[in-house]
């Protein structure tokens, strides 16, 4: 295993002599996105005309199917199957592995007649067209008995267990720290359960070829979805070829298959015959995993000059019955302030909802919503500014592990973003600045994201005419993957950008984890560089080693490569003519990265500052956010343009957060309240006025080799926070419980007399 | 049933399912996938199509209402290799990430600001007697029937109003 060291040695990266490293170069992929010809999973041509599939959904959501009716939407026109846990085709059970190093699961749909939550897949048709397959579908009747559910979070805490494998984090002696404080604060918070709303709906068109079966899905992990199809189908993964191109937006939930994978693919076998299968919307909300709620009691001592004496943050989450999962929402708090007492951890209630899941910064976006206003109301309290008290806490190594940080600019970004959010402008005293009918005030808060590098391997092909293609088995779901690929080869190589293709999302190329957790620049990318490193050497080898070379006999470590020749001061040729010459088939390498043994003896994070000025309406309680602007620091970054873009939507996720998204539980069915993007409230074009971000110049060289670090997710790390602490300097309102609509604030501003 | 309608100049003679929708029909049986799916319920503006030059949401219309109607779609934009300058200034300006919103977005772009040439007053208009003026509150008011997810709308604005001097 390779070590740190090895990564803080120059490279053609770090050297950048192009200049296309952190370029705003324009996105690989969007002629074709503009021009609406990127083709999506649905959208994709199969090989012959396609039969057209429709889930039907469970409407309780505990219980067992008594009897499904499915004789009218049997003779419904056009229909080609209809299948219940009767008769759908047989699937490995839940949770089994056959296959040889699988990284999922199988993950059968219909496996029996128990219903587990409300939206799971309990019927489906095929018909011959789309409009036939719905009315079909509308005709199944099921009978179910219904049995009672545990839906209502806030009232089944006292479920709440420690989840499985974990355990709290106890540093120094919190009780007594937190008795021995002078100032103590000692508050409870709550974030809502809220979906990720991707704009493409969950979608899979499916072919096979003699027993090897196609699929092209909308899916974050390509290996991952492989596996998990291989798996359900009882086939080898290499029976299975994964497909995903274009992603419209994942966000951590498509990092699994669904239901119109395993069905297009068993419906396809079936039939003979293509078959498409997308989730409805309704289906996305309710069927499909989501953020779940969280509770979060904050208590922290500190001694009368703002320094942290005990730090606690413990969350009560919730799961479906059967699919463990934590909302972290204490981690990243371990390693942001300083304090010598500390008690973090996290219980988890089992309820008959879908699967909880990761969604954009999992534990991060929520557990900052309470720590972040926490720090806030802690000092007021002191009568301290808040980034000073931020300051004063900042620690000199990881407050939990005692490792040394490997780059830390938290304090940098809180001091540029105040001076150029003009942050010397605000009213420590809330309520004091009026603007007609609107109170206005600002609040600020601090952004921790981890930082990852997973194992992963890529392929690169340099053909005759000199075109450089990587192909790896990498997503791009909006997040630049593509152009950012293309730049780091063609920088590595000493290519021009035009001269290189990118290949993603295919399961017969060389793996990588696909895009998840903000790993997936730093992984792929780390791949695409090493595996351009393989190409230098064996281009070099293959000169210096060719009479017929301009090369021949260097030394061929000494060698450079720009403008697309290789070059030893005035001797030189062009990688096409080398290539041409000598192996006019092309020349196919493989590289991989892997973590350095000893990457984890430092403490890696990104940060992030962020600052808002919002105004509330003293009539309605509404909240409109006037300007936000966050300043990052998240390594070299390779796309200032692709860059932004990701934070900047990140920080808009997060105003979304804090003002609007929330979807409640029907206690009545266990149903979502909103299954659809009227009822559930994503941010709209009105809502946005003057966002703005920056990143702080970085390197992390202990990072990965290009010290670059992710940025999919910090973006919306302590956005809500920041806002929460906005409304209350505006109108003295302090709300603990997002989203923080006009209902809320209503009722602050009335108890408060204004 | 039959419906005859011109979709990017094109004239179609569709025989088609009564309950198919203009989106559908676009996707499934002309094979112009650009025009996205994002909701089927009029709530996310993936789907917006100009029709005889006005945008609507293409999943909230029935195929057989357009008989004799001139649709545009994505597709129809560009001119050969050369963008409509409105896709342009998504590229250029990176207003887009995951890209399924865009064709959506785009094309109600593109009518948004003739509908602003022609003085058709919107949420945000103060002044309904006089000469609109573009304003970005403007732009964000009547741009705001298309979601996108991936919240790239400061540059979707800055889109828009890159190309909005050559157009209104």
């Amino acid at each position: 295993m390779s070590s740190v060291k090895d990564w803080a040695v120059p490279n053609p990266v770090s050297e950048n002599r192009s200049g296309i490293i952190g370029k705003s170069v324009d996105r690989y992929e969007g002629r074709l996105k503009v021009t609406g010809t990127a083709p999506y999973a649905y959208e994709v041509e199969p090989p012959s005309t396609p039969v057209y599939g429709q889930a039907v959904s469970a409407t309780i959501a505990r219980g067992r199917i008594l009897g499904i009716d499915t004789s009218a939407a049997l003779a419904s026109p056009g229909v080609k199957l209809v299948w219940t846990s009767e008769n759908v085709p047989k699937q490995a059970a839940r949770g089994e592995r056959a296959n040889p190093r699988s990284q999922r699961a199988s993950n059968p749909t219909m496996g029996s007649d128990a219903v587990e939550f409300y939206g799971q897949t309990i019927a489906f048709v095929a018909a011959d067209t789309l409009e036939n397959a719905k009315a079909a579908a509308a005709l199944i009747n099921v009978t179910y008995d219904a049995q009672p559910a545990t839906v209502d979070f806030l009232a089944s805490l006292d479920q709440a267990e420690m989840p499985p494998g974990e355990d709290d984090t106890e540093i120094g002696d919190f009780s007594t720290g937190y008795r021995e404080s002078s100032v103590k604060l000692d508050e409870t918070y709550f974030s809502p359960i809220a979906n990720h709303t991707q704009m493409e709906p969950c979608a899979t068109t499916a072919w096979w070829d003699g027993d090897k079966v196609t699929v092209h899905t909308s899916i974050q992990m390509v290996k991952g979805g492989q596996h998990a199809l291989a798996e359900t189908l009882a086939i080898p993964s290499d029976k299975v070829h994964l497909i995903t191109r274009y992603i419209g937006g994942g966000f951590g939930g498509k990092g699994q298959s669904y239901d119109d994978l395993t069905l297009a693919a068993l419906a396809a076998r079936e039939l003979n015959q293509p078959v498409k299968v997308a989730y409805t919307r309704q289906q996305m909300f309710q069927a499909t995993i989501h953020r779940p709620a969280v509770q979060m009691r904050v208590r922290l001592g500190a001694e009368a000059d703002g320094r942290l004496n005990a730090f606690s943050i413990e969350a009560i989450t919730h799961c479906a019955r059967n699919v463990p999962f934590t909302e972290h929402a204490a981690n990243f708090s371990r390693s942001l302030y300083a304090s010598p007492n500390r008690l973090t951890g996290h219980r988890l209630v089992r309820m008959d909802l879908p699967g909880a899941g990761p969604m954009r910064a999992p534990g991060e976006a929520t557990g900052m919503l309470s720590l972040e206003c926490a720090m806030d109301e802690l000092a007021e309290k002191l009568g301290l500014d808040p980034i000073e008290l931020r300051i004063r806490n900042e620690p000199t190594v990881d407050p939990e592990t005692g490792k040394p940080f490997s780059v830390r600019q938290l304090v940098s970004c809180m001091r540029e973003g105040a001076q150029r959010f003009g942050w010397e402008r605000r009213n420590p005293l809330p309520g004091k600045v009026q603007d007609g009918r609107w109170l206005v005030g600002m609040g600020m808060a601090a952004g921790i994201r981890g930082n990852f590098l997973l194992p992963a391997k890529a392929g690169i092909r340099i053909t005759a005419d000199g075109t450089v293609t990587l192909s790896q088995g990498m997503t791009d779901i909006g997040t630049g993957t593509y152009t950012i690929l293309a730049q780091i080869t063609a920088e590595t190589l000493g290519v021009p950008l035009d001269q290189v293709r990118v290949e993603l999302g295919d399961s017969d190329m060389p793996p990588a984890p696909g895009s998840g957790g903000q790993f997936g620049a730093a992984t792929a990318g780390s791949a695409a560089f090493e595996t351009g490193m393989v190409m230098r050497r064996t281009l070099a080898e293959m000169a210096t080693g060719d009479p017929n070379s301009p090369l021949f006999g260097v030394d061929p470590t000494l060698v450079t490569f720009a403008n697309g020749n290789i070059a030893l001061e005035n001797r030189s040729e062009s990688l096409s003519t080398l290539i041409e010459r000598v192996q006019p088939e092309g020349v196919y390498v493989e590289g991989s990265i892997s973590p350095a043994a000893d990457a984890r003896d430092w403490s890696q994070h990104t940060y992030g500052a962020q600052f808002a000025e919002v105004g509330v309406d003293v009539v309605t309680g509404e909240v409109r956010l006037r300007r936000m602007f966050g300043v990052f620091a998240a390594g070299r970054i390779l796309n200032a343009k692709t860059a932004k873009s990701q934070i900047t939507g990140g920080m808009i996720w997060g105003i979304g957060t804090a003002l609007t998204e929330t979807n409640p539980i029907d206690p009545r069915y266990g149903s979502f309240l909103n299954q659809d993007m009227a009822g559930y409230l994503v941010p709209s074009h009105a809502d946005i006025v003057n966002v703005d971000s920056m990143f702080l110049d970085e390197v992390d060289d202990k990072a990965n080799p290009l010290g670059i670090k992710g940025v999919g997710e910090l973006g919306i790390c302590g956005t809500g926070a920041a806002i929460a602490n906005a409304i209350y300097n505006a109108c003295g309102v302090r709300l603990r419980d997002y989203p923080m609509t006009p209902d809320k604030v209503l009722k602050g501003l009335i108890a408060k007399g204004l | 049933m039959h419906t005859n309608l011109t979709v990017n100049g094109k004239g179609q003679a569709l025989d088609h399912d009564t309950r198919t929708t203009l989106l559908d029909a676009l996707r499934e049986t002309l094979n112009l996938k650009g025009t996205k799916k994002g909701c089927d319920h009029g709530q996310c503006g993936a789907c917006t199509v100009l029709v005889n030059g006005v945008r609507i949401n293409a999943c909230l219309s029935l195929v057989a209402m357009h008989d004799g109607d001139e649709v545009v779609t994505i597709e129809g934009l560009a001119s050969g290799d050369v963008l409509h300058p409105m896709q342009q200034a998504f590229l250029t300006q990176d207003a887009l990430q995951c890209g399924y919103c865009t064709p959506g977005q785009i094309c109600s772009a593109v009518a948004m600001l003739k509908e602003v040439a022609e003085g058709q007053p919107s949420q945000a208009t103060h002044d309904l007697v006089g000469r609109i003026s573009l304003t970005d509150e403007e732009i964000r008011e009547r741009m705001s029937g298309n979601i996108c997810r991936c919240s790239a709308y400061p540059q979707i604005l800055a889109a828009i109003r890159s190309v909005a001097g050559d157009v209104v």
